[in-house]
């Protein structure tokens, strides 16, 4: 439901304190969604935050809105049912990279297929915080962990490959520093219908520290970033002037002015296409990072489709009511 | 059909147990399903049980291929389908071979003998024909080559061979109708109605029941038939219904009461899948259904039904139960409303997914991490899932807690007269959602008398708040890892469950009232126990033997000690390793408890429980 209460980012905090370890990315995550509600003109009564366990988990206490602070890995399977039975409510889940994508992959994986309209944070600092620094599904490999002392052997997940095999309709990724980009893809997310997944590069300052450092620190991200604009060229770099073009099947970094390349020839973004394949490039290219709305693509949510079905039932049923259902078929008197 | 048919040579008869047996594909389910269903619109009680096989489609006429329907249809009350047969109805040698051994000396087999071809007796292992070798001699056996007459009786309708040899059952239940003397327009109207696109097949399975109606008649091997008149039952509408069907229907009966929308979370396990089927039918009133990815999903996200104030329920069998545990002691710690239908089966692990065992008791009880006790309930038939179900969504709503219907296999799929009962006959519900703003709202300040905590969901301005599986304070609801108060917490949510016994009805005792022996039970057991205790009481007058059956597990109810005091011995026969007993003798261990335990995915049967009652109640 819309509101023309003007709420500011103070009436989503809590009177909480916020816990996390000093310097965490996650206070930046908090701040940006709390200025992006704000703007998104619900009222804050019908938001909802779930969450599973991990240290982006304890993120509903934060909020001054519903929430649940639930079990490890469930966060998706527990805002399902709570969309389901209210579809008018905005649900946010807030989780992990081992909450999600371990313990959680297989309710992961169905939110995104099922499109039920979530919005779906994804901290991923690629390591365990809260039982101090294992290796998760995100941990490069090599990584030496305390799981992994001497390197890690497990090939990692790239959340949003795993999204768009999962059949997703929404991919965005900010860096965990990045509060103005954050706040916007928050917004994006919220007005999406469909799971929105929203994939966070969160620094863990004490069991993953410098994990994004080539990619956020300030001095190297606008060489390292592209963030990609919906209909606009996929230009960067401190000087703008590199851009992706595409070289055969595989996307290249060119530097406008340089052989011949003009701005005309480098690739426009286009987050609606449905098919996923440049994207999935997007998602997957190293140097630079893809940041930004990546994919946005329209598509009946599962509700939709419920709705639908329920209208046909109801048109196609002979039974319209419980007591016409307890006597329905064969029934007989006695006495 | 001609009444005069109907006149003669009759005899009448308390009840009879029929088991119509064949392969996979003969259609004994619908055979069964209607001449029971003829049985209980002519007014006798009945009780029916299907048995399948676990493999979908067994090779033909194989042993692991054979699929049974069992009826018992009486002139007085019928709490069970039955133990020893009067009658087997036996298509195939495989069929035949499968159940020979339920079947009382000297009754009736009914066969099709042009089943009993050399193939047929080779897949069945059969070294000889036992329709010829003399090994059925303390039997009495009717060879009706069935198949052949069903031909004979179809050939100008057009049909090839094979079709013509599909209405064999037809020409069986026809035999039937005529042996126990029952009008089949009943059947002739359920054909014009289901192949009502189809007239030649309508035509032929009517040729066929006729027919086999007729040659019964005419046979002299069948020289009497049998009445079971109807059956004394309270006044009213009836229908036949399925324990799970009752179970969906129950739920729905709380929505409905309660002004609740109904939500299942589910995942497909047998025997509990029926729930989930019955209740996604019903989706235009007011039923949300999910078919989850997993148990898992399953019960989260009618958590977060329930979170965002629906009657939110899941429905399982043992093996998802342990899967929701986890989940469960959440909603445990939420204090939301939430039930969880286990329809059990044999265990451990996947066990034997199709037969029945009550072997899920102490996972109820204690399946959890941590002090998570919860209020437990078990239906006792078919129809009484219908009461179960909707007391497990009242006290759930009621006293903010999960709740465990415990079912099982046995009445999940059996089916009974149920008297059908319309809202206004089912107690009400009062939940405790707050839907107005108040001021200083505490998601877990409780209710003096239960103990129960306000219902609160999202959309209600200004009762913002945030639950979650850590400890919490016990007053304002924010996360607490105090020593003192987490046990002050666990000891709160304790009393919340005690408090349910003065909710619920005193525990009842049928039969006799004070005496030698008192049969204890709880859930699916009721039927067998009942038909034993009378059986034994018919058989032994002097004997004073009470029966009393456990609807309510946690907490137990008022009046057990009263109960118990009043005989001289107990017995507590279970589908499992005595865990009732165990559970009896930790709570009131004043008490001697004989156990009886079966554990064999079969119900209890008369005989084998009356050994035991002569066992304490004959030694000397």
């Amino acid at each position: 439901m819309t509101t023309n209460i003007k709420y500011t980012f103070k009436d989503f905090a809590s009177d909480q304190d916020v816990r996390w370890c000093p310097g965490c990315d996650d206070y930046v995550i908090l701040r940006s969604i709390q200025k992006a509600l704000p703007e998104v003109g619900r009222k804050k009564e019908d938001i909802v935050f779930i969450s599973g366990i991990g240290c982006s988990s304890r993120f509903p206490y934060y909020m001054d809105n519903y929430g649940m602070h639930s079990i490890h890995g469930r966060a998706a399977a527990i805002a399902t049912g709570t969309k389901l039975a209210n579809p008018d409510l905005s649900v946010w889940v807030t989780s992990g990279d081992g909450d999600s994508m371990a313990i959680g992959g297989n309710h992961f994986i169905h939110a995104l297929r099922r499109n039920i309209n979530l919005n779906y944070i994804l901290f991923n600092n690629e390591i365990y915080g809260l039982t101090k620094g294992q290796f998760s599904p995100t941990s490069l490999l090599g990584q030496k962990t305390k799981s992994s002392p001497y390197g890690n052997a497990q090939t990692p997940f790239n959340p949003g490959e795993l999204a768009i095999g999962a059949q997703g309709k929404f991919f965005a990724r900010a860096a965990g520093n990045d509060a103005k980009l954050q706040v916007e893809l928050y917004k994006e997310a919220d007005k999406h219908r469909g799971t929105a997944l929203v994939e966070i590069l969160q620094n863990c300052v004490i069991f993953n520290d410098g994990a994004y450092s080539n990619i956020s620190d300030k001095n190297v991200k606008a060489d390292a970033q592209l963030v990609v604009e919906h209909g606009k060229p996929m230009i960067f770099g401190k000087e703008k002037n590199k851009g992706i073009v595409l070289n055969g099947m595989k996307l290249k970094v060119v530097s406008i002015g340089e052989n011949g390349v003009k701005e005309s020839d480098i690739l426009v973004h286009d987050a609606h296409e449905p098919d996923p394949s440049l994207h999935l490039a997007l998602i997957n290219m190293k140097e630079p990072v893809v940041m930004g709305l990546i994919r946005a693509v329209k598509d009946k949510t599962l509700i939709d489709r419920e709705i639908e079905i329920t209208e046909y039932a109801k048109k196609i049923s002979p039974i319209k009511s419980f007591e016409e259902l307890l006597f329905s078929g064969e029934t007989y008197e006695i006495g | 059909m001609s009444t005069e048919a109907l006149q003669k040579n009759r005899q009448d008869l308390d009840h009879v147990v029929i088991r119509f047996v064949g392969d996979s594909g003969d259609g004994m389910q619908l055979t069964g399903t209607q001449f029971s269903t003829s049985a209980a619109l002519l007014g006798n009680d009945i009780a029916t049980f299907p048995n399948y096989p676990s493999e979908i489609r067994a090779p033909q006429g194989s042993l692991y291929g054979v699929s049974g329907f069992q009826v018992n249809i009486g002139a007085t009350e019928i709490n069970t389908p039955g133990d020893d047969l009067d009658l087997l109805v036996a298509m195939n040698p495989a069929a035949l071979k499968m159940n020979i051994k339920d079947l009382k000396p000297g009754q009736m087999i009914l066969v099709d003998s042009d089943a009993f071809s050399r193939t047929n007796l080779q897949k069945a292992k059969y070294e000889s024909n036992p329709l010829e070798d003399g090994s059925l001699s303390n039997y009495n056996v009717v060879a009706v080559s069935m198949t052949k007459l069903t031909r004979e009786a179809l050939k100008d309708t057009g049909l090839d061979s094979k079709s013509m040899s599909r209405s064999k059952n037809m020409f069986a239940l026809g035999m039937l109708y005529w042996l126990y003397s029952k009008d089949p327009k009943h059947t002739e109207a359920f054909l014009q109605k289901k192949f009502k696109n189809k007239p030649q097949i309508v035509d032929a399975n009517m040729k066929a029941l006729k027919a086999g109606y007729y040659f019964a008649d005419t046979l002299e091997l069948m020289p009497t038939h049998f009445v079971i008149n109807a059956a004394k039952k309270e006044k009213g509408t009836y229908r036949i219904i399925m324990g799970n069907q009752a179970t969906a229907w129950g739920l729905m009966a709380a929505a409905q009461k309660s002004g609740l929308e109904l939500f299942l979370g589910s995942y497909p396990i047998t025997p509990a899948t029926d729930i989930l089927h019955e209740l996604v039918k019903w989706r235009h009133l007011n039923v949300t259904t999910f078919q989850a990815e997993d148990e898992i999903a399953g019960i989260s996200s009618s958590i977060g039904a329930s979170f965002a104030g629906k009657l939110a329920a899941t429905s399982t069998s043992g093996p998802g139960l342990a899967l929701k545990g986890e989940a469960l002691g959440l909603a445990v710690m939420l204090e939301i409303p939430l039930v969880v239908v286990n329809v059990q089966r044999g265990g451990p692990s996947t066990g034997m997914p199709t037969k029945t065992e009550q072997a899920d008791l102490m996972q109820a009880m204690y399946g959890r991490n941590g002090e998570s006790p919860l209020i437990i309930i078990a239906a006792k038939s078919p129809a009484d899932s219908y009461d179960m179900a909707f007391m497990a969504a009242k006290l759930s709503l009621e006293h903010m807690t999960p709740v465990i219907l415990l079912t099982d296999g046995y009445i999940g799929n059996g089916s009974e007269p149920w008297r059908i009962k319309k809202l206004d006959e089912m107690p009400e519900i009062t939940h405790r959602r707050v839907t107005e703003f108040q001021e200083n709202f505490h998601p877990y300040v409780r209710d003096e008398k239960t103990l129960a905590r306000p219902w609160a969901i999202p959309g209600t301005p200004g009762l913002e708040h945030v639950i979650g599986g850590l400890e919490k304070d016990k007053v304002d609801g924010h996360v607490s890892q105090d020593p003192i108060n987490h046990e002050e917490m666990v000891k709160l949510r304790a009393d919340k469950v005690r408090k349910v016994k003065e909710y619920i009805p005193a525990l009842e005792t049928e039969f006799d009232q004070e005496g030698d022996l008192l049969v204890v039970g709880w859930g699916g057991t009721y039927g067998s126990l009942k038909t034993t205790v009378r059986k034994y009481k018919e058989q032994n007058p002097d004997a004073k033997v009470g029966l009393a059956h456990f609807s309510y597990i946690n907490p137990l109810p008022h009046g057990v000690t009263d109960t118990f005091s009043k005989y001289k011995h107990i017995i507590v026969p279970e589908l499992n390793a005595g865990q009732f007993a165990d559970l009896l003798r930790m709570t009131y261990p004043q008490f001697k408890y004989n156990k009886y335990d079966k554990i064999q995915g079969l119900p209890i049967g008369s005989e084998e429980l009356i050994k035991e009652f002569n066992k304490i109640l004959k030694a000397k």
